[in-house]
């Protein structure tokens, strides 16, 4: 396929979208969705034809526009006007003013901080395609990226190409993912698989189903390059089966991207082929980490194994493997279309480029958000977050899931970066973010965590199996006021035996939600325990007798 | 040299550690050079002692009377020797452990009775939600493991404390 | 075995040793005298890293490795004894004992038992951690061999031994974290079972007394070492 040829394929999109004079896009990724976003859209195509304006306004479907709190949510022109929690009712009105002035009472002026303080490359699609339309895709230069990659660079300068852009892993480890490539690539075997982890778990983050529902086609742009660099023409999306939106969208992307040769045999005409195939998870946190992601597809029990040897070596069904997770692949188009250069000027020195963020809890604005690295939390959690809910005090926020940490106050000026939150305690994680006001305890959070690992370990291995259990034992003992100062001890016991000893990442960072708050909440701890009173009034203090245990 | 005091009690017990201690057999003079034994049921004394340098202490907690005598004697001794399997472990008497403490009362009482089916609720001290090992409620300074532990081993012990040494049981004792 | 394998020197405990580049760090250690505590692993099995008993550090490398899956490579130094290694295996062993209801004194395997050795090996004089005590079942359904869950350790040898080397695949595990259980078939009782050929290997590499043969009474069931030359060889052959 000649330059030319290809040019004309997104020209092609371009105007036919341009004929269109008004764009109403309706947010229907899962959070709109589920406030009856479906029908808001169908109001629209039904009022958009009693208007009889069908020639001029074009309504479609689009992918999370970010704001949650606040869906559904409508566009049009991709910008020129935003529309918060509108109804049915409210349908009329916006059609009616389409070639006037938006709707005062429905608008979010384009300047509100949320949208102002994000920088968008991930997310770069989500809210301005169609995400169940290629067409959409191309008219955005969908697909250029692999064209450029596959017709003028060679593997070795596609990897160099990434090492120049700083991009680490977005799945919460950070490991440069252009020599994450590069060892794959160098890996000896005929065969290679690349495989894209979307068994997204962590409470309270849903980036990667986000990203999955609003913009498909990027995935698998971004799993396509990548399998050229490692050299692999076999993809699998491991994907968790509880995201029934995002699976049925990927699988019509798959769909269509095979029907028009994006994916498939010899793609644009070049030696280069590759397939993607779906395999759905069954619910097990445990799925997310890497060697125990590689047994599930390969048909047993997914429970991990001791790494080295690391799956970029030794992986699905031995061959040489390439995981990077959604947010990671969903970065590669971009950074192709846009530059290695343009991606590693944002951000700071050892952390390059933008990060998504689920904003949960406690916080007005709840979403999606993009943000360059080196933001601070204060500016994601007042500025963009809006501060929190009934304005009640800050308390912490919590970042990594059940791998990560507490931050407290003092640390909202500190820069969000990989290095930053590992050096108080917590992790970056895949990208969750749970923030807490005063009337959350401390213990009935870190309580909550391990109660999630406690039920998410495989199993396997016995420090972690046990050692959860015990550890939150303990911890629900201390939560009653049972507990005594020695369960205190054997609780930081054990969560130094179990960070040491387990065999995978989940019981390796099993203890930090109580590792964190014993760091910033000791107090807290200690009034449950001596004063049996739980500050914030969460925790139900059986008795406050001595009781024998 | 002047000589230890020596105290022997089982609570949650089957008095076989005690039976196993009385197996020295002819090495009970060389205890009695080192020990004068105060307080046992081998002994008939009603209280137990104020003071006391070694108990060997046989069998599990499993009442509010064995918590309170658990703490007693904690309180007078300066070398506590969890004395058995029961103690260290609480070994069969947490047979029951896993059931409801009503299921328990229903079986010994109801179920397996011929007559006078009653659950007896007076006289009796009140039984624990489960049978523990001693260093649950106090601290333990030496664990003796075994069901029972061998002449040898109590002897061992007995001897090593009396020199002033921590005995080295783990070649010696083991569980079960 | 290829002759191609290079040979490549480590130390283990300040001690340099010569080793075959595909050995596991446990294979070396063994062969040279150096013991290291293992609970899962049984020679002719894959290894599964589960236990963690055997777990080594390795200079350079700030996470703790298992012995029986860690290959060895040239200049790596490896300490197998260290005061933090020694009291680590110490609570694990604690947590193998607090996980069900590991009654000795009252078990088939009483003095065969790897777990009961292994408290005398390591020094565990007791169980600091509170017990859990879990309601487990016994399943007696089966005419010649009884499991029972309460001395289960999850090792999986039985589970590794009945795959691999009998090819049926009648035992595996079912469930997640400290609810994962040993099952037969799917989940059915062993005396229903339609895959189990009787070949009793279960038996005899289960480290505990949660595995035994019908009718044994307190002490009396010895596992049959003599039968682990017999499987390793038949490993070797099969690969």
């Amino acid at each position: 396929m000649t330059p030319e040829e290809f040019n004309k394929i997104g020209e092609k999109h371009r105007n036919k979208r341009d004929e269109f004079t008004h764009n109403i896009r309706v947010c229907t990724a899962a959070a709109c969705a589920t406030l009856k976003s479906e029908e808001v859209k169908k109001a629209f195509e039904k009022e958009v034809k009693e208007q009889d304006k069908k020639k001029t306004c074009r309504v479609s479907g689009t992918g999370c526009l970010g704001l949650c709190a606040s869906g559904p949510l409508v566009t049009v022109n991709d910008g020129q006007a935003l529309y918060a929690k509108v109804s049915v009712g409210d349908v009329k009105d916006i059609v009616n003013n389409i070639d006037k002035k938006p709707v005062k009472r429905l608008e979010i002026p384009a300047d509100t901080p949320f949208f102002a303080r994000q920088t968008k490359i991930a997310l770069e699609n989500c809210g301005t395609t169609d995400p169940e339309s290629l067409e959409d895709y191309l008219a955005l230069r969908g697909y250029e990226s692999l064209y450029k990659v596959l017709t003028e660079k060679t593997q070795v300068e596609v990897i160099e190409e990434m090492v120049k852009s700083g991009l680490r892993g977005r799945g919460g480890g950070g490991f440069p993912v252009g020599l994450k490539w590069s060892t794959v690539y160098k890996a000896l075997g005929d065969k290679k698989y690349v495989i894209c982890n979307a068994d997204e778990g962590d409470p309270g983050a849903f980036m990667d189903r986000s990203m999955l529902e609003s913009d498909p086609h990027s995935i698998l742009e971004g799993m396509a390059i990548a399998g050229y660099a490692v050299g692999a023409d076999q993809g699998y999306v491991y994907i968790r089966g509880e995201y029934p939106l995002a699976i049925k969208r990927l699988r019509a992307a798959i769909r269509q991207a095979e029907r028009n040769h994006f994916l498939g045999k010899n793609i644009f005409d070049t030696p280069f082929s590759f397939n993607v195939e779906l395999r759905l998870g069954a619910g097990a946190f445990v799925c997310g980490e890497e060697t125990a992601l590689i047994a599930s597809i390969e048909g047993k029990r997914g429970t991990p194994r001791p790494r080295p040897p690391y799956p970029a070596q030794y992986g699905l069904w031995g061959c040489p493997t390439l995981i990077n997770n959604v947010e990671t692949l969903s970065n590669i188009a971009p950074i192709f279309r846009k530059g290695a250069e343009y991606y590693a000027s944002i951000g700071t020195e050892k952390s390059k480029g933008t990060k998504v963020f689920a904003l949960a809890g406690s916080i007005k604005n709840t979403g999606l958000i993009e943000v360059p690295m080196g933001i601070t939390l204060r500016e994601i959690v007042f500025d963009i977050g809006g501060g929190i809910l009934g304005d009640k005090k800050f308390k912490a926020v919590q970042t990594g899931g059940p791998s990560g940490g507490c931050i407290p106050e003092q640390f909202l000026d500190m820069p969000v970066d990989y290095e930053s939150l590992a050096g108080v305690g917590s992790i970056m994680g895949s990208g969750g973010m749970i923030v807490m006001d005063e009337t959350s305890c401390m213990i009935d959070v870190a309580k909550y965590f391990m109660d999630f690992c406690k039920s998410e370990s495989c199993g396997k291995c016995v420090p972690c199996r046990v050692g959860t259990a015990q550890m939150h034992r303990l911890l629900v003992l201390i939560s009653e006021g049972k507990a005594s100062m020695r369960d205190f001890e054997l609780l930081e016991e054990l969560c130094d035996v179990v960070k040491s000893t387990s065999l995978c990442g989940l019981g390796m960072t099993a203890p930090n939600p109580v590792l964190s708050t014993i760091r910033y909440f000791k107090d807290e701890y200690i009034a449950h325990i001596v004063d049996k009173v739980c500050p914030a009034g969460v925790c139900v203090m059986e008795s406050k007798e001595e009781v024998v245990l | 040299m002047k000589k230890l005091t020596l105290a022997t009690i089982w609570l949650d017990g089957c008095s076989g550690c005690h039976m196993s201690f009385v197996d020295v057999d002819e090495r009970i003079l060389q205890v009695a050079e080192k020990y004068d034994i105060i307080f046992s049921p081998l002994v008939d004394v009603k209280e137990f002692p104020e003071k006391v340098d070694v108990t060997l202490l046989e069998g599990a907690i499993s009442t509010d009377e064995d918590v309170e005598m658990v703490k007693k004697i904690r309180k007078s001794t300066k070398t506590l020797i969890a004395f058995g399997d029961c103690a260290v472990t609480s070994n069969v008497p947490s047979m029951r452990n896993h059931y409801d403490l009503k299921d328990v009362f229903k079986r010994g009482y109801l179920e397996t009775s011929t007559d006078n089916d009653v659950i007896p609720d007076e006289m009796l001290p009140k039984l624990l939600d489960k049978a523990y090992p001693v260093h649950h409620f106090v601290d333990v300074d030496v664990f003796l493991q075994g069901c029972p532990p061998s002449a040898d081993t109590i002897f061992y012990a007995l001897v090593e404390i009396a020199e002033g040494r921590t005995p080295e049981l783990s070649k010696r004792a083991r569980f079960g | 075995m290829s002759s191609s394998v290079n040979i490549i020197t480590l130390t283990i405990d300040e001690k340099q040793v010569g080793a075959r580049e595909n050995q596991t760090i446990l294979e070396v250690a063994r062969e040279n005298g150096v013991e290291i505590p293992t609970m899962c692993e049984l020679k002719g099995l894959t290894p599964s890293g589960g236990c963690r008993m055997c777990v080594v550090e390795v200079a350079g490398i700030p996470k703790l490795l298992p012995a029986c899956m860690t290959t060895v490579s040239e200049g790596m130094v490896v300490t197998t004894n260290s005061e933090r290694l020694k009291k680590l295996r110490k609570n694990i062993l604690e947590l193998f004992f607090s996980e069900r209801n590991h009654i000795c004194a009252v078990c088939a395997s009483n003095g065969f038992c790897e777990l009961q050795l292994m408290a005398q090996k390591v020094e565990m004089s007791h169980v600091h951690y509170p017990y859990l005590y879990p309601h487990c079942e016994v399943d007696a359904s089966h005419n010649r061999f009884v499991l029972d869950h309460n001395r289960c350790i999850l090792c999986t040898r039985c589970v590794r031994v009945c795959d691999e080397i009998e090819g049926s695949h009648t035992l595996d595990i079912k469930g997640r974290g400290i609810e994962a259980q040993v099952i037969t078939d799917m989940d059915q009782p062993w005396g229903d079972s339609e895959t189990c050929t009787l070949c009793g290997k279960c038996v005899h590499v289960c480290p505990t007394g949660a595995l035994i043969e019908r009718g044994m009474a307190v002490g009396e069931m010895s596992k049959r070492k003599q039968l682990l030359p017999y499987l390793t060889q038949m490993r070797e052959v099969k690969t």
